[in-house]
């Protein structure tokens, strides 16, 4: 037991705070990355951490990362969230590239894995569609083997960056007879290829993020399958753990709070003091403190027990309904401290923090449905934590 | 970051399991609710030989000089089983206040004995106030003589006084509410000290105690006289982590509790444990256990390292005072009418929360520390 990171540790972090503070631009305070701004910002910065070493430094070394630790690497997060520095593709360097390095091929990860560690392209996922959202394993998007490779024809929803991917990996099915588990692979192919259509899908926040990606006779190579042909829907499973450790979270509410901290302490409340002063005000600074510490030491639990080679399930659930929450929680917060001007989004006149938390009230309703809803992160508690029986 | 526990944790908690499995079952919880005394000292001598009361007691004075970490995951488990008798005011409140202040002699004597089995302790701080702040204590004095000193007042919410020993009582001695108090290490076989009993509805033994001029000698002043408020900042440090771990082990064994019996209690024709409604329930459940233990873990480990544990024992009794008491909540509502008989266990530890959500601080004086600690 020991509730502290190591002095290496602690002393890369120190390195992570000073380089990002030389990069990043003198009172740097984020960007919309779905903004045109945001994506360059997002390509200049994944290129100067590629530079650096750190863009895929929990990767191996053969495949251009660093083979850094799971602590180190959570140390690592925690600075870029806390930095609020873009960059990072989490599709390519969280979930496609260990994917590779498991379930891929040598040639396919020789030929896709060193272009993400050098930061040249962008990945996007293809999972959901149209009627297939927490019921994943209904997908319909078809495959077909041809005599030189496959061919697809569907449609896949909510691909996040879609219109700016170069490649994406995806779930189609290759069974039309197996159970609906069984009849599903696991396929990479070059947004490129004809047949690939990209529709906005413009999100309540005013935002594009979002799309659906049509599939029209797409012809892809042999070599687009990752691992064995029907075995997809268990490889897609690997890749979920990995994206559940949710460290950034807490590391970007620590930083919220302490932004608004500084706001209450300027901002007067209606009785004419600042609103640091009121008790409902403070006890709710303090709920918070609690909830991103819950957070944070959970998903502590989920990296350490990745350190020790077991495969978190249950917990990286439970760090995703938490910190996804949390994100939620601080949102309201945050425009509940503007009073009035709390309604005042971006741009606009007379915005306090330049509108920056009534519009993440919006972008935050998407976290607890993304990549898992709370509803189905807590079913997989129920049966896989606690082995309660499947309804 | 090591979330694990050490083997000589891992030791500690199976051992403990299968001990209080055995010897301290909900059967001998209730027996002993009914109990004059609250405990027998059959199983208070074992819980010295298994060397659980002197767990952080130092090698030198005969304890097992283990870290407060150690102690934790003891008491997450004597805090699913319930354990009867004063040893959470023994092994973590009377071995802390001796550690953190006893003098050489006070140390080599009191806790030998109390590694031993020999002596049992309670604190006895709160009077009419209540709270848990050096201003609240204004009614017990103590007035120093030739030879030693005059207590008078009167104490309530002992815990456990009426079983202890030996009392740690704090008295105003000085004017200045943070530098005039002292701790006195007064034997409750004095004729001048009285107990009665407060009917808690969860069987937590409090006394009130009363002192009618007694008179105790120098050498039994703990600490610095006026000094303490200091002893006692730190000592409450310990009382409410070892809280967090007795809620944290508590609220994994009112899981435990649940899913066994979800799975097992069939309507409509199915498992009750197989419908959405019941697993949400459940999944909140585990996921305040597990955020709860480790922030319990985390305070112990920070007060057993010597660290500034400030914020983070504020952090898991904030927490743990709100989610282990909506744990047993849950559970309840998991549990339907059953669980709302005198008959079946769940009451002991719903009954038990209220006391243990109060003790050392509640939710609202914790979020107190933190919002200062954040300098707002």
């Amino acid at each position: 037991m020991r509730y502290a990171f190591t002095p290496e540790e602690e002393e890369f972090r120190a390195e992570v705070r000073d380089w990002l503070k030389e990069q990043l631009p003198d009172d740097w305070n984020g960007i919309d990355e779905d903004s045109l701004e945001g994506w360059n910002m997002s390509r200049l910065m994944r290129a100067k951490l590629a530079d650096k070493g750190w863009l895929t430094l929990a990767w191996p070394t053969e495949y251009g990362g660093q083979g850094a630790s799971f602590m180190k690497q959570v140390v690592f997060n925690e600075e870029m969230s806390f930095a609020r520095c873009p960059g990072i593709d989490g599709s390519a360097i969280k979930m496609l590239g260990p994917t590779l390095m498991i379930h891929g091929s040598e040639e396919q990860r020789r030929t896709l894995l060193p272009p993400v560690a050098r930061g040249e392209v962008e990945w996007c996922q293809g999972y959901s569609e149209p009627d297939s959202g927490s019921d994943l394993a209904s997908l319909q998007l078809r495959v077909d083997e041809t005599d030189d490779g496959w061919v697809v024809n569907g449609s896949k929803i909510w691909t996040s960056m879609a219109h700016r991917a170069d490649w994406i990996f995806f779930l189609g099915r290759t069974n039309q007879n197996a159970a609906k588990h069984r009849g599903i692979s696991f396929f990479v192919a070059d947004m490129r290829t004809p047949g690939i259509e990209v529709r906005p899908i413009v999100n309540m926040a005013g935002s594009h993020h979002f799309n659906q990606t049509i599939f029209e006779d797409v012809h892809i190579p042999k070599d687009a399958l990752v691992g064995e042909r029907d075995r997809g829907w268990y490889i897609g499973a690997t890749l979920l753990d990995f994206e559940r450790s949710g460290v950034q979270y807490s590391a970007n509410g620590r930083r919220i709070l302490s932004e608004l901290t500084d706001f209450a302490r300027e901002q007067v409340g209606s009785d004419g003091r600042p609103m640091s002063e009121d008790p409902q005000v403070r006890k709710q600074f303090a709920e918070l403190d609690v909830d991103i510490e819950c957070a944070r030491l959970v998903a502590y639990e989920v990296a350490w027990m990745q350190s020790v080679g077991q495969v978190p399930n249950k917990e990286s659930s439970a760090s995703k309904i938490l910190g996804t929450q949390l994100m939620q929680k601080l949102a309201r917060f945050g425009t509940e401290l503007g009073g009035m001007y709390g309604m005042l989004g971006p741009g606009s006149e007379y915005a306090p923090i330049d509108g920056k938390y009534p519009k993440m009230q919006l972008t935050s309703v998407s976290s607890t449905i993304a990549a898992g809803t709370t509803e189905i992160n807590k079913g997989i508690i129920a049966s896989r934590g606690l082995g309660l029986p499947r309804g | 970051m090591d979330i694990g526990l050490s083997e000589t944790q891992q030791l500690i908690r199976n051992s403990a399991r299968e001990f209080l499995e055995e010897n301290c079952d909900t059967q001998y919880v209730r027996a002993m609710e009914e109990d004059e005394v609250g405990h027998t000292d059959e199983l208070w001598n074992q819980l010295a030989e298994l060397g659980w009361l002197g767990l952080t007691v130092p090698e030198e004075y005969g304890g097992a000089g283990m870290t407060f970490s150690e102690l934790a995951i003891l008491l997450e488990e004597t805090g699913a089983a319930m354990l009867p008798g004063p040893f959470f005011s023994t092994a973590v409140i009377g071995a802390e206040a001796l550690k953190l202040a006893g003098s050489d002699d006070q140390k080599s004597d009191l806790l030998a004995k109390l590694a031993d089995g020999k002596l049992k302790t309670a604190l006895a701080f709160h009077e009419s106030g209540a709270a848990w702040s050096a201003e609240s204590v204004s009614e017990m004095t103590a007035t120093e003589t030739e030879d030693g000193w005059i207590l008078n007042g009167e104490k309530r919410f002992v815990q456990d006084g009426a079983a202890a020993d030996m009392l740690i009582v704090a008295a105003r001695t000085g004017e200045e509410a943070e530098h005039g108090l002292t701790l006195f290490l007064v034997e409750t076989d004095n004729a001048n000290v009285d107990s009665r009993e407060l009917k808690t509805t969860s069987s937590d033994r409090m006394s009130v105690m009363s002192f009618g001029e007694v008179s105790v000698p120098k050498a039994s002043v703990l600490g610095e006289v006026n000094g303490g408020w200091q002893i006692l900042e730190k000592l409450f440090q310990y009382g409410a982590a070892g809280k967090c771990a007795e809620m944290a082990g508590a609220g994994q064994k009112m899981l435990d509790t649940t899913v066994d019996y979800v799975q097992n209690r069939v309507q409509f024709g199915r498992s009750i444990g197989s419908f959405q409604a019941i697993q949400h329930h459940a999944a909140d459940m585990a996921i305040e256990v597990q955020a709860g233990r480790q922030l319990a873990r985390q305070a112990a480990w920070f007060l057993g390292e010597g660290l500034d544990a400030t914020r983070q024992v504020a952090l898991a009794k904030a927490y743990l005072s709100e989610a282990y008491p909506r744990i047993c909540a849950t559970a309840h509502q998991c549990h339907g009418a059953i669980g709302y008989t005198h008959e079946y266990d769940l009451h002991l530890w719903t009954r038990r929360a209220t006391g243990q959500r109060l003790a050392f601080g509640d939710t609202k004086q914790h979020q107190g520390t933190l919002t200062e600690s954040a300098g707002l």
